[in-house]
């Protein structure tokens, strides 16, 4: 099997004072294993519902939702679902249960009842993993946000799982702290081919993604490499997000006539490019 | 204001007391209460004082520490030293004015009471300083274990996962008050004049938001622990696991000579 998570014609549907609201409309999208995932998309635009779903902590309203080919709906293999794909979430403090950071990283492999060795070893790696591990016996709320949501997502993995959906969870992290939630999960896809799905909504922690998705409205709106989704610098603007600035500058110097390729994104590709373009004219 | 709230007063040091496993200590600290009571005469409490003060030099707490605790509870000790005093009429009468006679049975008795109270604290103190909140928790856990027995099941889990928690939180809802006092008090909310009655209900709009905001928290923390594969401690592990060392074995020998040289002084004498 390729895609650890299938979503087939998948809507939610909420109720809030009587009135029917659909926050994700009928929704179809694959997960390839070992693939980095970046979906954007602007507050209300149904992403957050859309990644409670991966995980079964939502159920889908209509249509179903597969993890490595267990349906999210079955309560029997509900765990299952849950040790395959971890969540990790918006706010750090939220998220940590115990006063101590290895205990708390020792929460999950807890709860799967696995053997006390065992459950030191994966601490151990896990910790490590996110670069945190000197900081194995400290309190939690001694650390700053980005290195609590490292704690956080060590908690996730040393669960082990194969994939990690994280909903936001820079947005309450200053930029230091959010390049080094970037960072990380960057270097688990890679060193561990560890899925990830990544919702936000700063673009430019979708640079280096093997896909970017743009949620509107509870629908998929755009869906293929970072490069050609930032093309459509108009569609983003129209739903509320903000492209890099790298691909602004490159698309104004190319409405005012000059002969740049737009789909660079990083500030030295963009930088050569520019210069390429000066010195031909 | 609020950064005076310390909580678990645990004091970093490596002793044989520190070493101590927590369920031992506890079962040890329990005796040791039971004992404190139970010397009836000068020499057996003589003999729990001399015991008390050994563990204290054990567990290489500064004493102050232990005196800062008294501090605490000045009062009763005042209290009680001084009903003791009239409580007795045994001895020779070295004061008598009215119907009131104070006598050397009285000042025995008053000493006697006071520093039972003294050696309750210390030893109560020498428990909550040498082990952490965590283990104290994860210690009540295994003590009330029996439990599940008589269809407590889920009730000592419960209990230990709420203590667990509310360790972790404190000091974020205390960062979080703090918070919440400054923003009120940056839109002109006055907390520190007025009346008893005008300062409890300026603290309403610190309150109402600080438990708003907690419910939020808890369930964004249980969708976290949900997320984390928790399900209520069923077939749980742990990853620290208790273990008894031969600093256990010396705890329980001393705790066994003492009960045994307590119980033959109160005969004797």
């Amino acid at each position: 099997m390729d895609n650890i998570i299938e979503i087939k014609n998948v809507s939610f549907e909420y109720t809030d004072e009587q009135t029917v609201h659909t926050a994700v409309k009928n929704i179809n999208l694959n997960i390839k294993r070992g693939s980095f995932t970046v979906i954007l998309g602007h507050n209300g635009s149904g992403k957050s519902t859309l990644a409670k779903m991966m995980n079964g902590l939502n159920k889908p309203t209509f249509g179903d939702v597969f993890v490595d080919g267990i349906n999210t709906r079955d309560e029997e293999t509900e765990i299952e679902v849950k040790r395959r794909v971890g969540m990790v979430f918006q706010n750090p403090d939220n998220q940590l249960v115990a006063s101590i950071v290895e205990e708390d990283v020792a929460f999950g492999p807890e709860n799967l009842g696995l053997e006390p060795e065992v459950i030191r070893q994966r601490v151990d790696k896990a910790l490590k993993a996110v670069g945190m591990a000197e900081f194995a016996n400290s309190t939690p709320h001694r650390l700053s946000g980005g290195q609590k949501q490292r704690i956080a997502i060590a908690g996730i993995i040393a669960m082990e799982p194969e994939c990690l959906v994280l909903d936001e969870p820079t947005a309450m992290l200053d930029p230091k702290g959010r390049r080094e939630i970037i960072n990380t999960l960057e270097r688990l896809n890679k060193e561990k081919s560890i899925t990830v799905v990544l919702i936000t909504h700063y673009m430019e922690e979708a640079e280096n993604a093997d896909r970017v998705l743009v949620m509107n409205d509870g629908e998929i709106i755009e869906d293929g490499k970072p490069s050609e989704v930032f093309q459509n610098v108009k569609l983003l603007k129209s739903v509320g997000l903000d492209v890099p600035q790298t691909t602004e500058l490159l698309y104004a110097l190319k409405q005012k006539g000059f002969s740049v390729d737009t789909s660079k994104i990083s500030i030295k590709d963009t930088a050569k490019e520019i210069a390429k373009s000066f010195f031909k004219e | 204001m609020l950064k005076d709230i310390t909580f678990g007063q645990y004091y970093e040091a490596s002793s044989p007391v520190h070493k101590c496993d927590p369920r031992v200590k506890i079962i040890l600290m329990l005796c040791f209460i039971v004992f404190i009571f139970v010397s009836q005469n000068a020499f057996a409490l003589a003999l729990s004082t001399v015991a008390v003060f050994f563990v204290l030099l054990l567990s290489r707490v500064p004493m102050k520490l232990f005196l800062k605790n008294l501090k605490a509870i000045w009062f009763v000790l005042f209290f009680t030293a001084v009903i003791n005093l009239f409580y007795s009429n045994s001895g020779t009468v070295l004061l008598h004015f009215w119907k009131i006679e104070i006598t050397t049975g009285g000042i025995y008795r008053s000493i006697f009471m006071a520093l039972r109270i003294v050696l309750l604290i210390f030893i109560s103190s020498v428990l909550t300083y040498t082990t952490t909140p965590n283990s104290l928790t994860e210690a009540i856990e295994r003590l009330l274990s029996p439990l599940k027995y008589i269809g407590l099941k889920n009730a000592v889990h419960t209990f230990a996962m709420m203590m667990t928690i509310a360790l972790r939180f404190i000091p974020t809802l205390i960062e979080e008050a703090e918070k919440i006092m400054n923003a009120q008090k940056a839109r002109g909310a006055d907390l520190e004049n007025g009346s008893l009655v005008e300062r409890v209900k300026a603290l309403i709009p610190i309150l109402i938001p600080l438990l708003i905001s907690s419910v939020r928290r808890a369930y964004e923390l249980a969708e976290a622990m949900e997320c984390r594969c928790y399900n209520g401690g069923e077939g749980k592990t742990r990853m620290k696991q208790l273990r008894m060392s031969t600093v256990d074995l010396y705890a329980i020998i001393f705790i066994v000579v003492f009960a045994a040289l307590v119980i033959t002084l109160n005969i004797i004498f």
